[in-house]
């Protein structure tokens, strides 16, 4: 018997993990990533002929029921920025398993680095704000919310994916799930309110993903030149307290759209220099319209003297 | 779309408790015991061999007889019969079984002497000593040593197992695709191997994917057989695949 290397150990360990899928109507058709929380895998519906893209989920098995109740309720998010989820199951070996929309396009962060203006990210950004809204709404708490988890479909249409660490607001056993599992912090540093970071489930509600569209926001105004008060909005998303925050993404999302039409937005509060020079660049044809009227009017003047 | 696999059937599910060597190890009927025993013992004595040599300090000799006398001392008085799964995993049960056993070989201050009425147990003693010196453990505690050495050998035996089911049922070339893609340190291309097996490559990729499936299919009824329960039995297969919360 040949010696298994720790190398070849855990490649046979990872081609072991793959899901196995043969009690179910789908085929294995490829991995497309792997995280803390599970395993994402590209896969044939046998019985539509299509391709899905499914998130096989490492919980443990005592919350496997629980974990198809809330990808139930997830399931019925039905709006244009939520990916939907068609199918949920468990596979044989307990992992549970939801089958969603498989979404080609971009990721926010490829799209942004494909040199997305401004106005484009700002719009692509307010739909992610709005499809969160809608969740929240429905008591739906995201708390995985980065660039990685929202996709740009080839039409332009706007997807937030990866509802797999969801929470049910005002559901002690949704949290309960998350509370047993000591030690694991759900969710991406970088994009992590700080009670989350710290493992404050019970403290997790709508304002942490607030946090986490603020610093999404960050990410997408960071390698452009942007007012002071883009910088505040994303500021105010990302404040260290709770308290501080957009109560709603729909506030934050009414922020970004004042922001786009150049009107004074609730996280900055303008000097009277600010407040022209964004009356003038809103204004921009109005007010050349106007000078060029008075330069006409002062060069008639100085002629009719002369 | 890839073939199903041949062994097993294409809806397999896991192995059922029927074949689980656990509770076999109860039953009344002393062959079926033996059998169970056999492969409690096939699945354990190399790793039970090197954790005694890491955690007790036993030099090989010792090591061998403690080894043997355990798995001896466990068949005659029926250890494995009082395992209850709601406590722990049986792969830590065995573990605790195995120092209790040590601890009080050794408080009794003699080195065993194994014969007379004790079995006597074929095992590659040399192997598990070669692999020893090769590939000594590095910072892992007696405890991880011993998981991370049966995980080892589950795997090891799965290969082993495979390899003899693939010829059996004819299907040679699919161990041997798996075994050059998959356990060779050898980095190879399914384009590579196409040439070389004489295939086009989409034959290729669909006898690796059967060939995987079949392979995890042994490494789970493998793990199946020395489980007690589902819940055991699912709790060490995320553990062994690494996936999870073990």
């Amino acid at each position: 018997m040949k010696w298994l290397s720790d190398d070849k150990l855990n490649h046979l360990r990872s081609v072991v993990s793959d899901p196995d899928f043969s009690a179910t109507k789908y085929t294995f058709v490829k991995e497309l990533g792997r995280g803390g929380m599970g395993v994402v895998c590209l896969a044939e519906d046998r019985e539509l002929d299509r391709l899905v893209a499914i998130k096989v989920l490492n919980t443990p098995e005592d919350f496997g029921d629980r974990m198809i109740r809330e990808a139930q309720i997830i399931a019925r998010l039905e709006h244009p920025g939520i990916v939907p989820i068609h199918d949920v199951g468990k596979l044989p070996d307990g992992r549970i398993f939801y089958a969603m929309k498989y979404v080609r396009g971009n990721r926010l962060d490829e799209y942004a680095a494909q040199g997305a203006s401004l106005r484009d990210r700002l719009r692509k950004f307010q739909a992610v704000c709005d499809a969160v809204a809608f969740a929240h709404a429905h008591g739906v708490i995201h708390r995985d919310l980065k660039p990685q988890n929202i996709m740009i479909g080839s039409f332009g249409e706007v997807l937030v994916l990866d509802w797999g660490v969801a929470k049910i607001r005002d559901d002690p056993r949704s949290s309960a799930f998350h509370q047993t599992m000591e030690g694991t912090v759900i969710g991406t540093q970088r994009y992590m309110s700080p009670e989350q970071a710290r493992g404050e489930i019970d403290q997790l509600d709508e304002r942490s993903d607030i946090y986490a569209l603020g610093a999404v926001l960050y990410f997408l105004l960071n390698d452009l030149k942007v007012s002071k008060a883009a910088q505040a909005i994303s500021a105010k998303a990302t404040a260290t307290t709770k308290e501080s925050r957009y109560t709603t993404a729909s506030e934050l999302s009414a922020d970004i759209g004042r922001l786009l039409d150049a009107e004074p937005v609730s996280a900055y509060r303008e000097n009277a220099f600010e407040r022209t020079s964004r009356w003038v660049g809103k204004n921009r044809f109005l007010v050349l319209l106007v000078l060029a009227y008075l330069l006409m009017r002062i060069f008639l003047i100085f002629t009719s003297r002369s | 779309m890839e073939p199903d696999t041949d062994i097993g059937g294409p809806l397999h599910r896991f192995p059922d408790t029927n074949h689980s060597a656990i509770i076999n190890a109860r039953s009344d009927d002393s062959s079926v015991r033996r059998r169970a025993f056999d492969t409690i013992l096939a699945s354990y004595w190399k790793p039970a061999y090197k954790y005694i040599r890491l955690k007790w300090h036993a030099d090989n000799e010792d090591a061998k007889d403690l080894t043997q006398g355990f798995f001896a001392s466990a068949f005659e008085k029926n250890y494995f019969a009082t395992y209850d799964a709601r406590k722990a995993s049986f792969q830590t049960f065995l573990r605790t079984c195995l120092d209790g056993f040590v601890a009080n070989e050794r408080k009794a201050g003699q080195r065993l002497k194994r014969g007379g009425d004790m079995d006597h147990y074929q095992l590659d003693f040399a192997a598990a000593e070669h692999e020893l010196a090769a590939h000594a453990s590095s910072t892992l505690s007696p405890e991880d040593y011993f998981h991370r050495e049966w995980v080892r050998w589950m795997f090891t035996l799965a290969v082993d197992a495979f390899r003899q089911r693939c010829e059996e049922t004819g299907r040679v070339i699919h161990f041997q695709l798996f075994e050059r893609y998959d356990l060779s340190d050898d980095e190879v291309s399914y384009a590579s191997l196409a040439d070389d097996f004489g295939l086009d490559t989409t034959t290729v990729n669909n006898y690796l994917a059967a060939a995987r499936r079949d392979f995890r299919r042994i490494v789970l009824e493998k793990l199946r057989e020395i489980t007690a329960t589902d819940e055991e039995f699912r709790t060490e297969a995320r553990s062994l695949l690494g996936v999870g919360h073990p």
